[in-house]
């Protein structure tokens, strides 16, 4: 392989190890150091491999580079303490651990008490994404940029903003006491959820992006699952859930970069591999008694991937939603059952329902009436999608309401 | 949106005894009207009670439940967000308890300054 594909692959997946590892040396409040070493190392290797020839295992080369830089810098902050700033420094206990550890034992120790100190409660759930997508994920600025729609100096700043947040709500890099861990298991599973939508439901034209931000939401949660203090049910449940969303990917957009909604979808296209891992996952989420809402979501999401479509189908889906709702109530949730309401009931039950909802601010829900109401009453739907297309937000909701008018259009034609 | 509560009341017969079927069929129709109030975002909780009850009354007496002087017993509630008691009435309507001869009381919460 040559070094302009092999630096950036090397990038995604050792950059986050090593940070996590180093900063188990220098301290959460001290990320900056532990970035920079490792962006140098990144740097050197560029240079030396270019030039001597690529080495045989080069994520151990990184590792010993990073270790002696690491080494080097603590050297020079021991001498600096002690003998420059020794009046300056009194009163701070600041001790570094001096041995950095890259073994897999440690490094995947190191992931997982950075998983935890980054969706730490205290800090902003926007600050999670945007940190969790450089430290936890290893993206690029410009790709954090890209997959956030945003640009750099945004992204930049909220980097900064949130590593300042780790260091003033004092968050250490350890692992949380075991009577912790359920409820701080709840906050990360909900950072990683959202990361996974954020490449799931991306307007970003660059679909690679997306679709390795899915991958790496579902890389950090089996982390999760592969360390026996958080391999918990509702873990189970999230990564199932996420293998049928993922199982859609190549049939969700055209060429163009369009969506394609669920019933217009190629399901020859659908992965039946990460069909078949979600129903694995689905099943070991079973062992316990809870149920989460990431189970819930995660068998509706099943009855989805199966290509039949009989009443049956439907009533469990709707009994699903009904659950879901009562542990949270979501706009989108509540459009669902609707929907599941009116395939496993009748449409008139669903529409009677849907009218008393105050959601008619939501271009989805004028969408879900057109749908209703264009084997019904095609004046009425047109009507709905009118409204739909004055609430939409973006050039692809847009395009999915005038591919739905298209299509009532035609049915009453 | 204020809180109300939602009492189910009925007469149980004991001469009913409904098949596997039949129990699925009310779960249903009790989650679809419970799933309905919660797509409005009007859900809080609800619980079914069992049949079994003491009653403990002044003096430490505890007796064996309610049901030796009462026929109607109380088979669970639900605690829902309505605009206004109109509201909660109209979502009461619904409620399948109806439909077994019983009937709903629909109570609001009272604040208490404390």
């Amino acid at each position: 392989m040559h070094t302009s594909t092999l630096l950036p692959n090397l990038f995604r997946t050792e950059y986050s190890k090593m940070v996590a590892v180093l900063c188990k040396s220098f301290g959460l409040s001290n990320m900056q150091i532990a970035e920079d070493i490792v962006s140098d190392t990144f740097l050197l290797a560029a240079e030396t491999w270019g030039k001597k020839g690529i080495p045989d295992n080069q994520a151990g080369w990184l590792y010993t580079v990073a270790k002696n830089r690491t080494k080097d810098y603590l050297k020079r902050e021991k001498i600096k303490q002690e003998k420059v700033e020794p009046n300056i420094q009194m009163g701070q206990t600041e001790t570094y651990q001096m041995d950095t550890d890259f073994s897999e034992k440690s490094i995947t120790d190191s992931q997982l008490q950075m998983i935890f100190a980054i969706c730490h409660p205290s800090i902003p759930t926007e600050a999670q994404i945007a940190l969790g997508l450089r430290v936890l994920c290893g993206f690029g600025i410009d790709e954090i940029s890209s997959a956030l729609l945003s640009n750099k100096e945004t992204i930049n700043k909220k980097l900064y903003r949130a590593k300042a947040n780790l260091r003033k709500n004092d968050i250490e890099l350890v692992f949380p006491e075991n009577t912790e861990i359920e409820e701080r298991l709840d906050n990360v599973l909900t950072t990683i959820y959202l990361l996974f939508n954020e490449g799931y439901y991306s307007s970003s034209k660059d679909q690679v992006l997306s679709k390795d931000l899915c991958l790496e939401a579902m890389r950090l949660c089996l982390l999760l699952m592969n360390d026996n203090r958080t391999a918990l049910p509702k873990v189970f449940a999230l990564l199932a859930l996420m293998c049928f969303h993922a199982s859609r990917f190549e049939s969700r957009k055209n060429a163009q970069g369009e969506l394609i909604l669920y019933y217009d979808q190629d399901r020859n296209l659908w992965n039946e591999e990460l069909i078949l891992r979600g129903e694995y996952y689905l099943n070991r989420s079973a062992e316990g008694k809870q149920m989460s809402k990431y189970h819930l979501e995660a068998a509706i999401a099943f009855w989805h991937s199966r290509k039949e479509d009989h009443p049956e189908k439907w009533e469990k889906i709707l009994q699903l939603y009904n659950q879901l709702l009562q542990i949270e109530y979501s706009p989108i949730a509540a459009l669902n059952r609707t929907y599941a309401l009116a395939k496993a009931n009748s449409i008139d039950a669903a529409i009677q329902e849907a009218e008393q909802f105050n959601l008619t601010k939501s271009h989805l829900y004028h969408c879900l009436m057109a749908e209703l109401y264009q084997s019904q009453d095609q004046q009425k739907a047109m009507q709905h999608l009118e409204k739909a297309l004055n609430l939409v937000r973006s050039e692809e909701e847009r395009s999915v309401v005038l591919g739905l008018r298209n299509r009532v259009a035609v049915m009453g034609s | 949106m204020q809180e109300f509560m939602m009492l189910f009341r009925h007469v149980p017969s004991p001469d009913y005894m409904p098949s596997p079927e039949e129990i699925k069929a009310e779960i249903k129709k009790w989650q679809n009207w419970i799933g309905n109030i919660a797509a409005q975002g009007k859900f809080d909780s609800t619980n079914q009670l069992g049949y079994e009850g003491k009653v403990v009354k002044p003096g430490n007496i505890v007796t064996d439940g309610p049901y030796a002087e009462v026929k109607e017993i109380i088979g669970g509630y639900i605690i829902i967000k309505a605009n206004d008691f109109d509201d909660a009435v109209e979502i009461a309507k619904g409620c399948p308890v109806l439909q077994m001869g019983g009937h709903v009381e629909v109570r609001q919460f009272m604040a208490l300054d404390l």
